[in-house]
C-alpha cells in the first residue's frame, strides 16, 4: 500500500510548479493569447533565480548570506527573466502580430537553450566535478517550513512542511480566481479573451490588458521554475532537469477548464500522478509496465478534452478568441 | 431649428487605394431620427465608425455639440455621449446581459447596483430584458435589446443604429420602431442605417444620401417618396416593382413528405414537414431565423441526415426519385443546386482566398480537359460573363473573394449557381446586407430562372419582398410548417403572425 504521508507531500511538491505554470498560462489565455512558450518561460525563471543567487553566494564566499537578501536577490532576477520574455512574447505577437504558435514555440526553444546555455556556464565557472551548481544555502531559506511543522506528526508533514513559494502559489491562484471572477478588471481581462472587438468597442484597452496578462502570466509561471530549482530541487540546477513540467502546466489549463482555483487541487493530482510510478509496490510480475504510468497525466487530459468537448457547455470552452491577434481597422 | 448635434465637415476615410468616405459634409440635429441611405460600399458604416471612434478620419473634423472633436476611440465617443450598436453585435457570449451590458465601465464592479440602474432605463424606454440570460441563449432581438440598453446606460445622447431592423421579424421592429420614439421624444439624437425604404418612411425625419463615399444630398422624409429616395441613392432612375408574372407550365418538381430532421444533439430541427415546390414557380419561404430554414434547404440538397420521410425529385417524363440517403454530388448532377448565403456569407459556397475564377471552378473541376488536368479556361470566362452581366464591381477576376464586399461576393455566387442551368435553384438570404439596386439585380436573375421553368426555392428575411416575389410562401415556425399562402392576395401581418404561431394551417 502507498504511504500516503509520504506520498502526498512528495505530490505536492511535484504540484507547485504545475499550479505556477497553468496558473500563469490560464491568466495569459483570458486574454486570448496563446503562450505555448510558457516551458520556456519557466526554464528563464528558474535559470534567472540561479544566476542571481549564484553571484550573491560567490560575493560572499564562504560568510554567512543575509536572509532576506538570500531571498530577495533570486526572486527579483527570476520575476525579471520571465517579465522579459512575456514582453517578447507579447511585443512579437500583439504588435508585430506574428502568429501565436510560431512565437510560442520559438520562445520554449530560445528558454530552453537560455537556461542550458547560462546553466552550462555557471558549472564552468565554478569548476564543479559534477555537471551541476549547488546552491543549498540559498535553498535552505527557499525551503525553510515553520519551526513547529515537525511536530505536527502527519498533520505537519501533509499541511506544513513546505518553503514559502508553495503557500504562495495557493495565493496567487486563489486570488487570480477571485480577480476573474468579481472584479471589473477580471470582467474585462475575459471579455478581450472572448471577443476583442467587442472589448474594444466597449472602450478597454486591448492591447494593455494583452500586455498586462501576458507579463504577469509569464511572472507567475516563472516562479514555477524558481521554486523547482530553489526549493524542489535543494537548490541543485543540472541541465534539462525541469524536463516537460512546462507541457504538463499548458495540458494542466486545459484541464482545469481556466479556472485557476481548480488548478490548486489538479496540480497536486497530477504532481501525483506524476510520481505515481515511484509509489508503486515493488517485487510485482512485469515492472516494465511501470513505465505507463508516467504517461497517466497526458491521458487524464485527453479524456478531460473529450469530456468538456462533449459536455459543450460553453463556459468550459477555451476563451473564444484564443490563439488570434486583435487588429482594429482589419476589415 | 434645434441645435446641431452632429457635424461632419469634409471628412475624408481610405484603405488603402479604396476611398470609403471622400469630403463628407453631414448635420444631425439634436431630437431627431436621421436615416442614412446608400448602396453597399457607399460609406455609411465607415463614417459612422469613425463618429463612435473604431476608426479615425484622414482628413477633415467632427463637431460635437459645436465643438471640435478629435475621437480617438470608442471610450473617447462615450465620453461624448455617443453609441454605436453595429450591424455584427459585439457582445460577449459567455457573459450575461448584465455584465456586457456594464463591460468597459470604471470603478468598483457593482452588479447588483447597475441592474437597478438598467432596469429603470428598461421601464422608461419600454425595453423587456432578463439581464442574467447569457447572451449565447438569447434571439438576435434579445441580443439587439442588450446592446442598446448598453448604448443608453452609457448616458449615450447621440445613438448609431447600423441596419438594426435586418435580422428582426416585422412585430420586433415595430416594438423596436416604438422605442426609437420614445428615445427621440427625450431629446436624443438618432442616426439610422437601413436598406429598407419603408421604414425609412416609417420612423425617420430626414434622409441623407451616400454614394461612392461621397455626401450627395438630404431630404426631409415626409416630402418625398421611396422612388426619389431610390433615384437618389443610386444616381438615376430605378423601377422599384418586382414583375410578378403569373406562373405557366406549373407542375410539380419536389415533392416532400413528411420530412423530419434532427440535429447531432438529437433535437428535432424539421418536424414533419410536408410541402410541393412547383417548376415554373418561386417558393417562398418565411420564418424567423433559425427555424428551420437551413436544414430543410440541406436536406434537399443531401448535406443532412434525413430522419424520416421523403423528398420526391420529379423531372419531366420520368419517375420521381426518392433523394433521402443519395450522395450530394448527384443530387447536384441531377440538377439540384443550393446557393447558401450563411450568416458570414462566404462560410459555404465560396472560398474566400481563393479568385473568383478559381471559385467558379469549384462546380466544374470534375470536368476537367481529362482525369489529370484541370480546365481553367471555361471558368474563367464564366467569370468573366458572370462580372459583366451582374455587375461585379472588382479589380478583375484574379481579385480573391474576400476583398470584394458583401453584395459583390453574393452575385458572384448566386451567378455561378444559376450558370449552371439548375432544375431546382435553392437560395437563402441571397440580399441580406445587399443595398436596393443589387438586390432587384437578383431578384430579376430569380425571376428569369422560373420563367425558364424552374422551381425556385427562396428564403428570404425582407417580408415586403417575399411577398412581392414568391407565388407561394411557406411559413415556417420552430420546424414546423405554419402555414402555406397564395403569395398575390396574402398580406404581411398574415405572414408575420403564422411566423410566431405553431402548427395551425391557415
Amino acid at each position: 500500500m502507498i504511504d500516503l504521508a509520504a506520498f502526498i507531500p512528495r505530490a505536492i511538491q511535484q504540484g507547485i510548479p504545475l499550479m505556477y505554470g497553468s496558473c500563469g498560462e490560464t491568466i495569459t489565455e483570458k486574454s486570448g493569447n496563446l503562450n505555448l512558450g510558457i516551458p520556456g518561460v519557466m526554464y528563464v525563471g528558474g535559470i534567472s533565480g540561479v544566476i542571481g543567487s549564484f553571484f550573491y553566494e560567490e560575493s560572499c564566499a564562504g560568510a554567512g548570506l543575509n536572509p532576506f537578501l538570500a531571498i530577495f536577490i533570486p526572486l527579483v532576477c527570476s520575476l525579471v527573466g520571465s517579465l522579459i520574455m512575456g514582453l517578447i512574447y507579447s511585443f512579437l505577437t500583439v504588435t508585430l502580430r506574428s502568429n501565436q504558435n510560431v512565437t510560442g514555440l520559438a520562445m520554449t526553444t530560445f528558454g530552453i537553450g537560455f537556461g542550458n546555455f547560462f546553466g552550462g556556464s555557471l558549472i564552468r565557472i565554478s569548476g564543479a566535478d559534477v555537471p551541476s551548481i549547488a546552491l543549498s544555502e540559498t535553498s535552505s531559506y527557499f525551503s525553510k517550513s515553520l519551526p513547529f511543522a515537525g511536530n505536527l506528526g502527519w498533520f505537519g508533514d501533509i499541511f506544513l512542511s513546505y518553503g514559502f513559494l508553495a503557500y504562495i502559489a495557493i495565493i496567487i491562484s486563489l486570488y487570480t480566481s477571485f480577480v476573474l471572477k468579481y472584479t471589473r478588471t477580471g470582467l474585462h481581462l475575459r471579455a478581450v479573451g472572448e471577443s476583442p472587438a467587442t472589448a474594444d468597442a466597449a472602450g478597454i484597452n486591448v492591447t494593455k490588458y494583452k500586455y498586462v496578462a501576458t507579463c504577469i502570466g509569464c511572472m507567475v509561471a516563472g516562479l514555477g521554475g524558481l521554486y523547482y530549482v530553489m526549493d524542489y530541487a535543494c537548490g541543485v540546477w543540472s541541465n534539462d532537469a525541469f524536463g516537460d513540467r512546462g507541457w504538463l502546466a499548458i495540458a494542466l489549463v486545459i484541464f482545469t477548464i481556466w479556472k485557476p482555483d481548480i488548478g490548486i487541487f489538479s496540480s497536486v493530482l497530477f504532481g501525483g500522478l506524476y510520481i505515481l510510478y515511484l509509489y508503486l509496490p515493488t517485487g510485482m510480475d512485469h515492472m516494465e509496465l511501470k513505465e505507463l504510468y508516467k504517461m497517466i497525466p497526458y491521458v487524464v487530459t485527453l479524456i478531460v478534452l473529450i469530456i468538456t468537448s462533449m459536455r459543450n457547455k460553453r463556459e468550459n470552452q477555451p476563451p473564444a478568441s484564443l490563439g488570434t491577434n486583435y487588429f482594429r481597422e482589419e476589415r | 431649428m434645434s441645435k446641431i448635434a452632429v457635424s461632419f465637415k469634409g471628412v475624408t476615410k481610405t484603405f488603402g487605394e479604396v476611398k470609403a468616405n471622400s469630403n463628407v459634409n453631414l448635420d444631425i440635429k439634436q431630437g431627431e431620427i436621421l436615416s442614412l441611405l446608400g448602396e453597399n460600399g457607399s460609406g455609411k458604416t465607415t463614417l459612422m465608425n469613425m463618429l463612435a471612434g473604431i476608426y479615425y478620419p484622414d482628413a477633415g473634423q467632427i463637431y460635437i455639440n459645436g465643438k471640435p472633436e478629435n475621437i480617438s476611440s470608442p471610450k473617447h465617443a462615450f465620453d461624448l455621449g455617443i453609441g454605436m450598436v453595429h450591424q455584427h453585435f459585439k457582445l460577449v457570449d459567455v457573459l450575461t446581459a448584465a455584465e456586457n451590458i456594464v463591460l468597459g465601465l470604471e470603478g468598483k464592479l457593482n452588479l447588483k447596483e447597475s441592474e437597478k440602474k438598467i432596469r429603470d432605463i428598461c421601464d422608461k424606454y419600454g425595453f423587456e430584458i432578463d439581464l442574467h440570460k447569457k447572451i449565447y441563449d438569447m434571439s438576435v432581438s434579445e441580443k439587439q435589446t442588450v446592446e442598446i440598453v448598453k448604448v443608453l446606460f452609457r448616458d449615450a445622447e447621440i445613438l448609431i443604429l447600423d441596419e438594426p431592423t435586418a435580422v428582426l421579424t416585422p412585430q420586433e421592429t415595430e416594438k423596436l420602431f416604438n422605442v426609437m420614439r420614445n428615445m427621440k421624444a427625450d431629446g436624443k439624437s438618432i442616426i439610422i442605417i437601413t436598406h429598407k425604404l419603408h421604414e425609412v418612411k416609417a420612423i425617420s425625419d430626414r434622409v441623407a444620401v451616400l454614394r461612392k463615399g461621397e455626401f450627395i444630398g438630404e431630404m426631409i422624409t415626409s416630402e418625398s417618396d421611396e422612388q426619389q429616395m431610390t433615384n437618389m441613392m443610386v444616381g438615376r432612375q430605378v423601377s422599384l416593382n418586382i414583375e410578378r408574372k403569373t406562373p405557366v407550365n406549373v407542375k410539380p418538381r419536389i415533392v416532400i413528405e413528411h420530412l423530419t430532421v434532427k440535429d447531432s444533439a438529437g433535437v428535432s430541427k424539421i418536424k414533419d414537414v410536408s410541402f410541393t415546390a412547383n417548376a415554373g414557380e418561386i417558393l417562398g419561404i418565411a420564418g424567423i431565423s433559425g427555424c428551420g430554414q437551413k436544414e430543410l434547404l440541406e436536406s434537399i440538397a443531401g448535406l443532412v441526415k434525413v430522419e424520416s420521410g421523403n423528398i420526391y425529385f420529379c423531372e419531366d417524363g420520368k419517375d420521381k426519385v426518392d433523394l433521402v440517403g443519395k450522395d450530394p454530388e448527384i443530387i447536384n448532377q441531377m440538377g439540384v443546386s443550393l446557393s447558401f448565403v450563411p450568416e458570414d456569407r462566404l462560410g459555404m459556397g465560396l472560398v474566400a482566398n481563393m479568385d473568383i475564377a478559381d471559385n467558379m471552378m469549384l462546380r466544374s473541376f470534375r470536368s476537367g480537359k481529362s482525369h489529370i488536368f484541370t480546365d481553367r479556361k471555361t471558368p474563367r470566362h464564366l467569370a468573366e460573363t458572370v462580372i459583366n452581366e451582374l455587375d461585379v464591381i472588382t479589380p478583375g477576376v484574379e481579385t480573391p473573394v474576400r476583398r470584394l464586399s458583401g453584395g459583390n461576393v453574393q452575385k458572384v455566387l448566386v451567378g455561378r449557381e444559376i450558370a449552371s442551368h439548375p432544375s431546382v435553384l435553392m437560395t437563402a438570404y441571397a440580399v441580406r446586407g445587399l443595398d436596393i439596386n443589387s438586390s432587384y439585380t437578383i431578384y430579376d436573375l430569380l425571376n428569369k430562372q422560373k420563367e425558364a421553368g424552374t422551381a425556385v426555392i427562396y428564403v428570404g428575411e425582407d417580408l415586403d419582398v417575399l411577398l412581392e416575389l414568391s407565388d407561394r410562401i411557406l411559413v415556417l415556425c420552430d420546424g414546423e410548417v405554419s402555414g402555406i399562402v397564395d403569395g398575390p392576395s396574402t398580406d404581411k401581418n398574415t405572414v408575420g403572425l403564422l411566423m410566431t404561431k405553431k402548427g395551425g394551417a391557415a
